[in-house]
C-alpha cells in the first residue's frame, strides 16, 4: 500500500505540462475607499486535462483572477501563459486569436438576447470569419454536444436557466478551446440544474480532455467535479493542491471544508480526534485496528463520507478514553499510517483534552509532548485551530 | 374659409412637416448614433477609454440640450445660410432641427447602449471579437429595441420643434396653425391642424412600438 505523501505546500511537478500558468499576478484597483488589492502575487499552474476549482467569497479576487487568464482584465504585473503562449506580451491582434482558443462561461450566461440559440453559438465562429456553411455545420455539432439540437431557433428569453448555460457552454466550445474558464457558472441555477451542468462539464473534461478552471463560492462544485482546488482570500491563495494531497494534509482548511463535521462538544477526561481517510485508506477497518492494537474503546461521535470527484473520502470524529497525553501514541500511530489526525475545533475549549499538534514536515515528535496533556506550541499553519489552541493555553 | 380652401393647405402643411421631420430624422439618427456610441466608448474604462474626448463630447451635447430650441433656431441662422444658402424655407429649417435633435438622440443612444450588460460585452471580447465587432455585432444590435424606441421619441420631438421652425419660414403644419389659426383667427384651420398633428404623432408612436416589439426578444 502506498501512503499519500504529506507535503507542506503545493508542489509543482516538473514534467507536467501546464495549460494555464499564472505567475505572480498583482492587481490593485483604485476605489473610493482607497486602493483595493484584488490580486496579491497569485501563481497558479493548471495541468492539461484537469478541473481546477478556486474557492472564495465575493471580493476575494477570484473573479479578477479568472478574467486575467484571457486578459479581460490585465494584471498590473506578472505573466499569463495559456497553451504555451505568453499572453501578457502579445499585441492586440494576436491576443484576440489566442482568446478564441480560451472558452468562457458566465454566471448570468451572457447570451445575446437578439440572437437565437444557433446565432449565439455561431458568434465566435463569425468573429473568426468562418464561412456560412462551415459555421452551420459546427453549430449543429456543438448543439448536439450540449443536447440542445431542438432549441436551435429559440431565443434565450425562451429558455430555462440550465438551457441558457448549455448555450453558453456550446458557445465557449465553438473555437475548439484547450481551456474553459467558468465564472460561477452554476451560481444562478437551482440545485438540480447545477447538478446537470456540472455533469456536463465533467463529461466534456473526460471526453475532450478539456482543461477547466472554475471559480465558485460553492464547496459543492469543488466536491463534485474538481481534481484540484485552491482557497482564495484577500487576493492570494491560502491553500491549494490536488484534492488527494489536500485531504492528506494535516490541518488543511480545504479538507475541513470538503469533509465538514462542525464544532465538537467538550468531553472532560476524554480526547476527541478527527481522522481523515481517503483513497485506499477509506477501505481500511480503522476502528477495529485501533481497538485491537491499543485495546481502547473507540466511540464514533460523528462522521461524513463523500464521494468526491477525485476520490472517496471520509472524516470520522472519534472519542478516545483518557487525556491528550495518554492518547499521544495512538495519534502518532495514526499519523504514521498516513491518516491525518487532529483536534476538532471545539465549542468550549477549556477542559477538553487535546491532541498534540503535528510538528512541521508531517513527522510526529512525541518526545516534545509535555506530560500534563497540554498542547505544545503550534507549528502547523492552520489559523483556525491555532487560535483556538492559544485560547486553551491562556485559559488553562 | 371653406373646407375646400383648408384641405389643400393641410395637405401641403402635412407634406412639409413630413419632409422636414423625415430628413432631420435621417441626419439625426446618423449623428446621434455616432455621438452616442462615442460617449459610451470613450468613457473611463470603456472600449476606447479616452476621457478628454468624452468630456468634450459630453459638454457639446449638454450645451445643445440646454439651449431652448427657439433660441437655437435664431442662433444658427448664419450657419444655416452658409450651408443651405438661405435662412427661409423648409430646407433651411432642417439645419436647426438637426442641430437641436442630435444631442437629444445622442443621450438616448448612450442610455440604450449602456443597457447592454457588461457581461455580454465581456463574453464577446472573450470570444475574440475586435472592438469594431463588439460595437456592430453586440452593442448596436443588442440595443436595437431601445434605439428604435428612442428614435420614435426623437421623431415626435422633431414634429414639435418643426412647428417652431415653421414660424421662421419653415412651413409645415405648425406654421399653418400659427398663420391661419392664430394670426387670422381661423379656428377651423387651427382645430384641423391640431387633429392632423395628433393623428400623425399617434401613427409615428404606433409604428415605433410595432418596430420595438419586432426587435425585442427579451
Amino acid at each position: 500500500m502506498t501512503l499519500p505523501v504529506v507535503l507542506p505546500s503545493d508542489p509543482q511537478p516538473t514534467r507536467t505540462y501546464f495549460v494555464i500558468s499564472l505567475k505572480d499576478l498583482r492587481k490593485v484597483y483604485r476605489s473610493r475607499g482607497g486602493p483595493v488589492t484584488a490580486l496579491d502575487g497569485v501563481s497558479l499552474h493548471v495541468p492539461e486535462g484537469e478541473i481546477y476549482g478556486v474557492l472564495g467569497r465575493s471580493g476575494a479576487g477570484k473573479s479578477t483572477l479568472l478574467r486575467s487568464v484571457n486578459l479581460l482584465e490585465r494584471p498590473d504585473s506578472g505573466t499569463v501563459t495559456v497553451g504555451g503562449v505568453e499572453l501578457t506580451t502579445l499585441p492586440e491582434r494576436r491576443l484576440r486569436r489566442e482568446r478564441q482558443r480560451i472558452g468562457m462561461i458566465h454566471q448570468h450566461f451572457a447570451l445575446l438576447s437578439s440572437r437565437t440559440v444557433a446565432g449565439n453559438v455561431a458568434f465566435p465562429l463569425e468573429v473568426t470569419g468562418l464561412g456560412r456553411a462551415a459555421r452551420a455545420r459546427r453549430v449543429a455539432e456543438l448543439l448536439e454536444l450540449v443536447g440542445l439540437e431542438e432549441r436551435a431557433g429559440a431565443y434565450p428569453a425562451q429558455l430555462s436557466g440550465g438551457q441558457k448555460q448549455r448555450v453558453g457552454i456550446a458557445r465557449a466550445l465553438a473555437g475548439d478551446p484547450a481551456v474553459l474558464l467558468s465564472d460561477e457558472a452554476t451560481s444562478a441555477l437551482d440545485p438540480e440544474t447545477t447538478g446537470s451542468i456540472l455533469e456536463l462539464l465533467a463529461d466534456l473534461n473526460k471526453r475532450l480532455g478539456l482543461t477547466i478552471l472554475l471559480i465558485t463560492h460553492e464547496m459543492d462544485v469543488v466536491k463534485r467535479i474538481c481534481h484540484s482546488a485552491a482557497i482564495m482570500r484577500d487576493g492570494r491563495f491560502t491553500e491549494s493542491g490536488r484534492i488527494e494531497q489536500v485531504l492528506a494534509r494535516p490541518g488543511s482548511e480545504l479538507a475541513a471544508e470538503l469533509l465538514r463535521l462542525g464544532p465538537a462538544p467538550s468531553l472532560p477526561g476524554r480526547t476527541i480526534v478527527d481522522v481523515t481517510v481517503s483513497g485506499d485508506q477509506a477501505e481500511r477497518p480503522l476502528i477495529a485496528e485501533l481497538a485491537r492494537r491499543f485495546e481502547v474503546d473507540v466511540r464514533i461521535l460523528g462522521g461524513t463520507i463523500e464521494q468526491l470527484a477525485a476520490t472517496r473520502a471520509g472524516r470520522l470524529r472519534l472519542v478516545l478514553p483518557g487525556d491528550g497525553a495518554q492518547n499521544a501514541p495512538i495519534v502518532t500511530w495514526l499519523r504514521e499510517a498516513g491518516i491525518p489526525t487532529e483536534s476538532p475545533v471545539s465549542t468550549e475549549s477549556p477542559g477538553n483534552a487535546r491532541v498534540p499538534a503535528e510538528p512541521p514536515g508531517g513527522e510526529p515528535a512525541p518526545s516534545e509532548l509535555p506530560g500534563d496533556g497540554r498542547i505544545p506550541a503550534e507549528p502547523a499553519a492552520d489559523a483556525q485551530v491555532s487560535t483556538d489552541r492559544d485560547d486553551t493555553e491562556t485559559k488553562a | 374659409m371653406t373646407w375646400e380652401d383648408i384641405w389643400p393647405l393641410l395637405g401641403e402643411g402635412l407634406w412639409e412637416t413630413i419632409y422636414m421631420v423625415g430628413i432631420s430624422t435621417a441626419i439625426t439618427a446618423l449623428g446621434g448614433l455616432l455621438i452616442g456610441v462615442l460617449l459610451v466608448l470613450t468613457e473611463r474604462g470603456g472600449l476606447l477609454s479616452a476621457w478628454p474626448v468624452n468630456l468634450v463630447l459630453g459638454l457639446i451635447v449638454n450645451v445643445g440640450r440646454s439651449l431652448p430650441f427657439i433660441i437655437l433656431l435664431v442662433a444658427v441662422i448664419p450657419f444655416t445660410r452658409a450651408i443651405v444658402g438661405t435662412t427661409i424655407g423648409t430646407e433651411a429649417a432642417i439645419v436647426p432641427l438637426t442641430i437641436g435633435a442630435i444631442p437629444f438622440f445622442a443621450r438616448i443612444v448612450e442610455t440604450a447602449i449602456r443597457e447592454v450588460p457588461r457581461d455580454v460585452v465581456n463574453a464577446a471580447i472573450a470570444s475574440g471579437a475586435s472592438r469594431r465587432q463588439v460595437v456592430y455585432k453586440v452593442l448596436l444590435r443588442e440595443a436595437r429595441p431601445g434605439l428604435a424606441a428612442g428614435l420614435t421619441i426623437t421623431i415626435i420631438a422633431l414634429v414639435g420643434y418643426s412647428a417652431m421652425a415653421g414660424t421662421v419660414g419653415g412651413g409645415g403644419l405648425g406654421d399653418l396653425a400659427i398663420r391661419y389659426g392664430y394670426q387670422r383667427f381661423e379656428t377651423e384651420v387651427m382645430v384641423a391642424t391640431v387633429v392632423v398633428l395628433v393623428l400623425f404623432v399617434q401613427a409615428v408612436q404606433s409604428l415605433g412600438d410595432l418596430v420595438v416589439r419586432r426587435l425585442s426578444h427579451r
